[in-house]
């Protein structure tokens, strides 16, 4: 069934969807790189923990690091070759983490090796297992381990499952194509979903600009699931879980609760997709979509990547303009900036946007704030960003958090998208953020 | 390949590309008909008023800027504005050296006392033209009838006048419609009012202008068009519910509408952003707040015109609006 809504949640903004140069580009596979670059974590929790040495060979699919506890995944060869050396890998932000440095067998064929699959019919406990066991993460770019997410903690219940297909960055066109093109891998991991959370009605939702692919899995939908394909109006950040919740349900997820607190789960469609791909075989990810995009890109695409890859050879296979000056991992609203080629794509890179020196935004010049008021129409939870900016720059950290509810921020970048001044307030928010998390573990420590 | 180095910055990496120096210059756009319109209406006189306006304030921005060592600011065009509106409320022959201590205390008390930019409590050209209030109060209300013949050739003495000399008061000088009803009880016709054809200050007389100019602004959303509409619906109410009362002692609602300052500072200086509030409901109790106020300052109060007292009240309260006018947040 497919029926189109104009529910929506409060405020929010229209950036330019720049989605039409790859959204008619079906997903093509990306050759293997030289080299794998795997850091150990890619997702939120404990980084995994390798289990080969150094000089072994492994296979495509095999494991090469195991879960650390609940909170973590395991991490699955990429590629066929031999694992050249264990030790730190750049990571975003920087830094440097522990991982695994993969060289590809050049004429290996590159078959994958699967486990024990995983059937519809095992216990919802064995299905979280095998969730975890494949490495799957929220692939809309959390990569938050989906197996904890899909607990339903004691005495709550699930009445909605919702698949989020909305996809409100602009330029990522990546759920876009998995719902063109998966749509069997989807549906089954529906049913898998179904098993571990005992969802009454399952609601796909999807933006009005992709109306192609609900059609396209409309039509597609088993008899005997209980879905609903809902088309709801462009927005930013409708995406995001909460304000996704909001548009479908009517609903509100209360302040520092989670979606299960109004009876709902809600997964991303790729995450779907993969779970209904991988556990039938007992497989691991190895490899996900990326949307390679943005004006400093020749061959702009949809492209099945293997997981470790370097971006500087993922820039050169697809053509960058030598002038390129920003590339985002994730959409250029939420996307973290990369600083330099040697980064990799990880399980949560649902996109490379590439941005030449003419394309990058002017940030030039920051004018005090003059109150105009469109952060306070733009922020999708009521939040004031003028005033919790202003008390951010005289470090009232502890007033943003008790009076102007600094936590519930998610970081969303309306706010700073809309400033006529030019004020990083995402920024001074991420911060604070950070101060008052600090402060209050300081305090429980004491 | 790819040997240069990449520029990081943080999220979100793109933005709307409507700056603040876009704002100002798109209310400069809007203003300009209006002053045109003035100059036409009341000649050489009236561009000499603004013109010198527009000089004081700007180079007053210049100046404190590089005496106490900050980055120039005159790019961002708030001073320009700031200069377009004192010049504006001014009568059309306000001699040309108040007029420039009114531009200078403008800006230097009206904004650069606070901080500048963002952190002026009042409308900067409502606190110039306060003070020319207090301090002149006769020039200030010498009026001068609009469409005089020799307009474009015949300077005025009291414009020139020598400062600190003795006003001279200009032989011409015409009631306002405002001044007129309220200590002679004449009327005058609602459309003449509209399309400026009567006398007050330079910038009060064509609200069809006015109007227009506010239309431009809220049509590319630099301005919120709830604060005009509630202080002119505001007054329209109030001053219509009087007129039902007692048609023989109040003026009608549109008189009420198009004459003094109203329009001017309902679309121009109300709408400072700076200045007002930040949530849409509270622009509205804060336009619903001045519209009253003006009716009964106009009524009421020792005064013909109460919008700059209004206004400037308005501002006074805003923040206090904020304090008290919290949208829920999501989920609490
Ligand atoms: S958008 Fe920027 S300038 Fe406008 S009120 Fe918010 S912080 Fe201030
Ligand atoms: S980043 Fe935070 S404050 Fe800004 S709009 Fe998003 S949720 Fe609101």
């Amino acid at each position: 069934m497919l029926k189109f809504s104009s529910n929506t949640f409060k405020h929010g903004v229209h950036p330019p969807e720049h989605k039409e140069d790859t959204n008619k580009l079906p997903v093509r596979q990306f050759p293997f790189p030289p080299l794998i670059v795997l850091p150990m974590q890619q997702h939120i929790g404990k980084p995994a923990q390798v289990i080969v040495r150094e000089g072994q060979e492994v296979a495509r699919g095999q494991m090469l690091a195991k879960a650390d506890g609940y909170l973590s995944v395991p991490m699955h060869a990429p590629v066929s070759g031999i694992v050249r050396k264990i030790a730190n890998v750049p990571v975003i932000g920087g830094q440097k983490a522990s991982g695994i440095y993969l060289e590809t067998f050049p004429f290996s064929g590159q078959e994958v090796v699967e486990g024990a699959p995983v059937p519809l019919s095992a216990s919802p406990e064995a299905i979280l297992q095998g969730i975890q066991d494949a490495g799957i993460v929220g692939l809309g770019g959390a990569a938050f381990p989906t197996h904890v997410k899909l607990k339903i903690p004691e005495g709550k219940f699930c009445e909605h499952l919702i698949i989020n297909g909305i996809e409100c960055e602009p330029y990522l066109t990546t759920d876009h194509r998995v719902m063109l093109e998966q749509a069997d891998d989807i549906f089954t991991g529906i049913r898998y979903l179904l098993r571990v959370t005992d969802a009454k009605q399952v609601i796909i939702g999807i933006e009005a600009n992709k109306k192609d692919a609900a059609d396209h899995l409309a039509d597609r939908i088993p008899d005997d699931l209980p879905v609903k394909v809902k088309v709801v109006p462009v927005k930013y950040p409708q995406g995001a879980e909460k304000m996704l919740i909001t548009a479908l349900l009517g609903k509100e997820v209360p302040s520092g609760g989670f979606p299960i607190d109004v009876h709902a789960v809600a997964v991303n469609v790729a995450t779907t997709a993969e779970i209904g791909r991988l556990l039938p075989h007992g497989r691991g990810i190895q490899e996900r979509v990326v949307t390679i995009t943005g004006p400093g890109i020749k061959k702009k695409g949809n492209y099945l990547i293997p997981i470790g890859t370097p971006l500087r050879f993922v820039l050169e296979h697809v053509g960058a303009a030598e002038n390129l000056s920003e590339v985002y991992m994730g959409g250029p609203m939420m996307g973290v900036s990369a600083s330099d080629l040697d980064l990799s794509i990880v399980k949560g890179t649902s996109g490379i946007v590439v941005f030449g020196d003419e394309n990058v935004k002017r940030s030039d010049k920051i004018y005090p704030c003059i109150k105009c008021g469109a952060c306070v129409d733009a922020c999708p939870i009521s939040l004031n960003p003028s005033r919790l900016g202003i008390l951010a720059k005289s470090e009232a950290y502890d007033t943003m958090a008790e009076e102007y509810h600094l936590m519930d921020c998610f970081e969303c970048g309306s706010c700073s998208y809309v400033c006529p001044s030019n004020i990083p307030l995402v920024q001074y928010f991420r911060v604070a953020k950070g101060i008052v998390r600090k402060r209050k573990s300081a305090v429980a420590h004491v | 390949m790819f040997s240069k180095t990449l520029r990081i910055s943080s999220s979100p990496h793109i933005n709307k590309g409507v700056g603040v120096d876009v704002i100002m210059r798109n209310v400069v756009y809007a203003l300009l008909p209006v002053a045109a319109f003035a100059v036409y209406a009341f000649g050489i006189n009236a561009l000499l008023v603004i013109l010198t306006s527009l000089i004081a304030c700007v180079l007053t921005e210049h100046l404190l800027n590089k005496f106490s060592n900050r980055p120039s600011t005159i790019a961002d065009g708030s001073a320009v504005i700031t200069g377009l509106l004192l010049g504006l409320t001014l009568p059309p022959i306000f001699p040309l050296w108040m007029t420039f201590i009114g531009g200078v205390l403008a800006i230097a008390l009206g904004k650069f006392v606070f901080g500048g930019l963002g952190y002026n409590a009042f409308n900067p050209a409502l606190v110039g033209r306060a003070i020319l209030q207090a301090a002149f109060p006769v020039a200030i209300t010498t009026w001068h009838p609009a469409f005089l013949a020799d307009r474009f050739t015949r300077v005025s003495e009291s414009v020139l006048t020598f400062p600190f000399a003795k006003p001279v008061v200009d032989g011409i000088s015409g009631a306002t419609p405002l001044s007129a009803f309220k200590f002679d009880q004449v009327t005058t016709e609602s459309a003449d009012l509209a399309l400026g054809l009567v006398s007050g200050s330079i910038g009060e007389t064509s609200s069809v202008l006015i109007a227009l100019g506010g239309l431009y602004l809220i049509a590319r959303k630099m301005m919120n068009w709830r604060i005009p509409v509630a202080i002119l619906g505001s007054v329209y109410v109030l001053s219509g519910i009087l007129y039902w009362i007692n048609p023989e002692i109040y003026p009608s609602p549109e008189f009420m509408l198009f004459s003094g300052g109203l329009m001017l500072g309902a679309v121009f200086m109300a709408t400072d952003m700076v200045g007002s509030p930040i949530t849409s409901l509270g622009v509205v109790i804060y336009g619903i707040f001045i519209g009253l106020l003006v009716v009964v300052i106009r009524i009421w109060g020792g005064l013909p015109e109460g919008v700059m007292y209004a206004i400037l009240l308005g501002n006074a309260l805003s923040p206090h609006i904020d304090r008290l006018i919290r949208p829920r947040v999501y989920g609490t």
